[in-house]
């Protein structure tokens, strides 16, 4: 088949990354040509800065050099800008004559700066600051002349206006407005960013508007005018007032240009559907966006259109704003100057340079403004664009995430003060210098492609917020932020909760009926979302959906817990933690006939036989005659118990009868993550009910009831839930809690982070406040649970493949 | 797939004299999306997969990481995902996708009227050198 042709124009951040997502998916539908003005392959442009600080060099800030070009057969054409598209014959025409058909042609032509139309504009010594030239012409400027003016105090101007002056100059920034900075900070913030700036010797002209560039007799630059008269020296004039979408070759093609090209959501010129753009030089819903994330994000979607998949919408981004000056922490998001409907949190305190401003409006954080202590900027970033309910969070909110315990590394949360050599990834022993490292070398952006690379944070993900702020600090402000609607995994678009709400509203009983009603981009799924869609399946349509062993880790699959040298561990249930002395000696025997090296106790009070072969489990499990403790599945677990009133002398309640209740009410239910119970009988809480998915204590008139515990990766004290009179109600409210979470939770989401998402007045409606609604829940579990097999014993019953426990041996 | 991929079974194999095939099973006693377990005199077992197309692979049951037996991970397309620690190994060339890196040696499959055949050297011999992870008592005897 011949293969399409592709021409690009433009070869910056938004156009590469929108190539490279194309290659990814559909590596051979095209020729791609590709026209870029400057005479450099790909690089961050967001590291000019830093490259005019002398902090980076520019070979350190290239992201595709020439060979990724020759490798991926694209045609490239460096220093040549385009002059006309011809839209009739399909094909583009540089200004040196070069010519490209196209099939489909990708504008990414991003933008100009605006150029202050004053006399003395052309100048030599006048430049802007946008590119490789700029910033060269710049260090090279300041290494033979003395005075700089910056024109334009937003974030580009001033981060030319540190560079320059880091690089030996006397720079005068001159800005029309009041404040520095006024489209992404407040007058408070723009302050003090004025007064830190000016102690390090800067020097400003506020509310100062340009009239003329004076010259010499040689043509060059050489002073400043201002309206009012008054002249400053000037060897070196940067022009950072803005910029402009670089629409003139689409406006001259007849494309329809408002802000930008107009383009529809899937990145499609409205004009003409052979041609799409993405990048500055495009507008979305009316917005021309100057960050990188968004504009990666159209590049996503617009790879997968590309690629004729035919899916994904762009629907616009929000963004945030950091400057990229070393020894300045500024940090802006949303609406932070806040207005009618809006409450503000503010801290300020100018002498140790702190301010911070957060603007909430219906009880969620709609903007935010911080100065000098950012760390928490990625966390309230997150919390913005989730529009996560901050009630019950907002007494601490200000002080930051570290003060909500939301981040395992107590201590250890401020990214930025943390050495190289610190472990910021604890599970897989990755150092703040590896990931920092990574981020630069590679020019990563996301989470996801910090976690693909550097295994940070990929495994439990508490060190999720730090990685995120090194991303910010690293990288920039302009990181890709998640989407507020993750998808499952590469195979769908969709998230867990459009898959579970689907397989409800149309009776999906069978992956395939999955795979092919939600239009799964794999044949069957990956190794991620198969676990979650079998359970989203048989907890939907319990009975009716079939278990699918081939799609259940394989500790689900084999019924014990896989070690690291392949062998299993097997814990039986012990009712309520209580054991005899018949299936100790038998557990004792098994022991001996297996060879089994490690016997140990678990926290859960129960007995842990380790390093068994795969090959004996069912034996052990027969010779032991216990039930399945579970122990290895998302499901019930342990019912921890302490003594209670049957023996101990401060006992109030019969714990340990509760807890056999509730473990042989429950036992064999799976659900999104492990479940843990614990049952104490008196308020001492020896059985450490405080940790637990559900906790239950005892007291004198009754049983209290706790929920949404954890004492794993985040320790969470589980929230007072209800006070119940009976064993009874304990198990109805139990199970009803559980049917609810079983129902609504997303795959591998423990009770702590379902209840913190769906919000503990939720559970409460509809637990506590619907007692019919209550009695159904629990009804529907029982029923679901009803003759539902012991995987040890019931091995056809329970879809346990026995052939896995036995190998396959050669016959010579 | 890419042209790297082919391999195995999609190859025509020469049935010559020179190939001694040995018989192992036949593909419907390996669980579709699964795989079964060769267990060899040394080394490292066989781990042989069946794919959702009914293709048949064999690899080491050794992941390139850790050691962990792939025999036990979830298959899809045509990958399987260790069950230690999610490295995706591909079935065809037994390499992990980037940006993970390591390759375990994969075997010849041959297949004649459902019945799966194996190499006799490569059973005999292929990666019977490569060491296998051990844990408990025995670990703590282990040097370093």
């Amino acid at each position: 088949m011949k293969k399409l042709k592709l021409v690009m124009v433009g070869n910056g951040m938004a156009g590469v990354r929108t190539l490279e997502e194309l290659l990814k998916i559909a590596p051979d539908l095209y020729d791609i040509t590709v026209f870029g003005a400057e005479p450099h392959p790909n690089y961050n442009r967001i590291l000019l800065s830093p490259v005019l600080a002398g902090e980076q060099t520019i070979e350190q800030i290239v992201l595709n050099p020439l060979s990724w070009y020759a490798e991926h057969g694209i045609t490239l054409h460096l220093g040549k800008p385009v002059r006309t598209i011809d839209r009739i014959k399909r094909k583009v025409v540089a200004e040196d004559g070069t010519e490209a058909a196209y099939d489909r042609l990708l504008i990414a032509t991003g933008s100009n700066p605006f150029i202050l139309p004053v006399p003395g504009k052309d100048l030599a010594g006048v430049i802007a600051y946008r590119d490789i030239a700029d910033t060269q012409t710049m260090i090279d400027t300041a290494k033979t002349h003395r005075h700089a003016v910056v024109i334009g105090g937003g974030l580009l101007g001033l981060e030319a206006a540190n560079g320059l002056m880091l690089r030996g100059m006397q720079v005068s920034v001159v800005h029309v407005m009041g404040t520095l900075m006024e489209r992404q900070l407040d007058d408070t913030a723009g302050q003090m960013l004025q007064q830190s700036l000016a102690e390090r010797g800067l020097h400003f002209e506020m509310g100062a508007h340009t009239a003329a560039l004076l010259g010499n007799e040689a043509g060059r630059v050489r002073a400043v005018q201002f309206k009012d008269g008054r002249e400053i020296p000037a060897d070196l004039v940067v022009m950072a007032a803005g910029i402009r979408p670089n629409t003139a070759l689409a406006e001259r093609a007849g494309l329809l240009v408002e802000r930008g090209i107009v383009v529809s959501d899937t990145m499609q010129t409205v004009t003409d559907p052979r041609i799409y753009s993405v990048g500055e030089c495009a507008a979305h819903r009316g917005i021309a966006y100057g960050l990188v994330a968004p504009l990666f994000e159209q590049g996503k979607v617009c790879a997968t259109h590309l690629a004729q998949f035919g899916i994904g919408r762009y629907t616009g981004s929000q963004t945030s704003t950091k400057l990229k000056v070393t020894g300045i922490d500024l940090f802006s998001a949303g609406n932070f100057s806040g207005g009618a409907g809006t409450e503000q949190i503010v801290m300020s305190d100018p002498k140790a340079g702190i301010y911070k401003k957060l603007v909430i409006k219906n009880d969620q954080l709609v903007g935010a403004c911080l100065y000098g202590d950012t760390v928490d900027g990625s966390w309230y970033f997150k919390l913005l664009r989730e529009g996560r309910k901050i009630a019950d969070i907002r007494d601490k909110l200000l002080f930051g995430e570290s003060n909500i315990g939301d981040v395992g590394h107590q201590g250890h949360n401020k990214a930025a003060a943390m050495a190289d050599s610190d472990e910021v990834c604890g599970c897989n022993g990755v150092t703040k210098g590896t990931i920092c490292k990574a981020i630069k070398d590679k020019g990563l952006f996301t989470l996801e492609e910090v976690r693909k690379h550097t295994k940070a944070s990929a495994s439990c993900g508490s060190c999720t917020g730090l990685v995120e702020q090194l991303l910010m600090f690293t990288a920039g402000g302009d990181y890709s932020a998640t989407p507020k609607k993750k998808a499952m995994c590469g195979c769908t678009e969709l998230s867990h909760q459009d898959v579970r709400d689907a397989i409800f509203a149309e009776h999906l009983t069978s992956l395939d009926a999955v795979y092919t009603t939600l239009n799964w981009h794999t044949p069957n799924g990956c190794a991620s979302c198969r676990p979650a869609l079998n359970y989203y399946l048989i907890s939907s349509w319990p009975k009716e959906a079939r278990d699918d062993p081939q799609s259940r880790y394989i500790n689900e699959r084999s019924h014990a817990n896989i070690q690291k040298d392949g062998t299993y561990s097997v814990i039986p249930r012990m009712w309520g933690g209580e054991t005899t002395a018949d299936e100790l000696r038998r557990i004792a025997d098994a022991v001996d006939k297996y060879k089994i090296p490690t016997v140990k106790v678990t926290g859960g009070q129960r007995i842990d036989l380790l390093g068994v072969k795969k090959e004996d489990l069912v034996n052990v499990w027969k010779d032991i005659g216990m039930p399945s403790g579970h122990a290895y599945a998302k499901a019930l677990r342990t019912v921890k118990t302490c003594v209670g009133s049957e023996w101990c002398r401060m006992g109030t309640q019969d714990s340990t009868q509760m807890g056999k209740d509730l473990e042989r009410a429950m036992w064999r239910m799976y659900a999104p993550h492990k479940v843990k119970f614990a049952v104490s009988g008196c308020p001492r809480n020896c059985a450490e009910a405080g940790i637990k998915d559900v906790g239950i204590i005892g007291v004198d008139s009754g049983w209290e009831m706790y929920i949404a515990g954890n004492g794993g990766i985040k320790t969470e004290v589980a929230h007072f839930f209800t006070k119940l009179k009976t064993a009874e109600e304990v198990l109805e409210f139990t199970g009803a809690f559980m049917q609810l979470y079983r129902k609504e939770g997303w795959y591998l989401e423990r009770t702590v982070h379902y209840v913190s998402r769906v919000g503990m007045d939720h559970v409460k409606r509809r637990i506590l406040d619907d007692a019919p609604g209550r009695r159904a829940l629990w009804a529907e579990l029982q029923a679901a649970l009803d003759g539902e097999p012991d995987p040890w014993f019931e091995h056809d019953k329970a879809a346990v493949d026995t052939r896995q426990f036995v190998p396959i041996q050669v016959v010579a | 797939m890419s042209a790297a991929c082919l391999n195995n079974h999609s190859l025509p194999i020469a049935m010559n004299t020179t190939t001694p095939w040995v018989s192992i099973c036949h593909i419907d006693d390996i669980p579709v999306l699964g795989s079964r377990r060769v267990e060899r005199a040394q080394g490292a077992a066989v781990a042989i997969f069946r794919t959702g197309t009914d293709a048949v692979f064999a690899l080491l049951d050794r992941c390139p990481h850790k050691g962990g037996p792939l025999s036990q991970g979830i298959v899809f397309g045509e990958r399987v995902a260790c069950p230690l620690h999610n490295w995706s190994i591909g079935l065809c060339d037994g390499t992990a996708a980037a940006p993970d890196e390591g390759c375990t040696p994969r075997f010849a499959v041959h297949m004649v009227d459902g019945q799966v055949h194996l190499d006799r050297d490569e059973l005999a011999q292929l990666g019977t050198d490569l060491p296998l992870p051990v844990a408990g008592p025995a670990h703590r005897c282990q040097p370093g």
